[in-house]
């Protein structure tokens, strides 16, 4: 299965991409995910989730994961 | 205990009263009450702002809210938790968060009540978005307080 990536608010707005799928690779962490989908390295801000838990970069993904790239977090 | 994000407006004062009365809390079992309510400004960062737009992650935000609620409820001993959060087009003077804690005595309704909010600030996934004279603009973090 593939990963399934969501990306929210301005991260969304500057990539123009809500949702996509990045096809699974053994050993692959989320900082592959990122890469894969942007050929760039992540932003200092940067925050991501796998599963929804926040995770750091360096975190192996799982076939079928749902990995979420977004800016800091701004509620309340 | 009761978590929920809503797209509408509400009265974060008859929210409190009609979950107090909807039976979950028993009456004459809690001693104090404290209540967080946040509502939105009409200016921000020296602009007028004039709308807000709240985004959340499906799935995760929901998540979160509960975890820190039963984390909370765990760690102070508290009777009941109510949050509501709004997410969609806001505007000034609009309720945006609700954070509600029951317990038997002041201390643990204070304690609790601050500690859920600066979670939900730090933590929970919610986005806002401004409409200023000068355009749209994604707010980049939260007040320290």
């Amino acid at each position: 299965m593939p990963i399934s990536v969501k990306c929210f608010a301005s991260l969304r707005e500057r990539l123009n991409v809500d949702k996509m799928s990045v096809p699974y690779e053994s050993e692959m962490t989320v900082q592959d995910v990122w890469q894969q989908m942007t050929n760039q390295s992540p932003p200092d801000n940067l925050l991501c989730a796998r599963n929804h838990e926040y995770v750091n970069f360096a975190e192996t993904v799982r076939d079928g994961d749902e990995i979420a790239f977004f800016p800091p977090v701004t509620g309340g | 205990m009761k978590i929920e994000i809503r797209s509408e407006p509400y009265d974060p004062w008859l929210e409190i009263s009609l979950y107090q009365e909807s039976g979950g809390l028993t009456p004459g079992s809690f001693g104090a009450c404290s209540a967080f309510v946040g509502t939105m400004r009409d200016f921000n960062d020296g602009s007028a702002v004039s709308v807000m737009e709240l985004e959340h992650y499906e799935g995760m935000t929901e998540q979160q809210l509960s975890n820190l609620a039963q984390e909370a409820q765990a760690s102070y001993g508290l009777l009941d938790v109510l949050i509501l959060h709004r997410v969609g087009k806001i505007s000034p003077n609009d309720p945006i968060v609700l954070v509600v804690a029951w317990s038997a005595h002041r201390a643990a309704a204070f304690d609790a009540c601050r500690d859920m909010m600066e979670l939900l600030k730090s933590k929970a996934t919610f986005w806002k978005k401004e409409t200023r004279p000068d355009g749209h603009r994604w707010v980049s973090q939260n007040t320290s307080g």
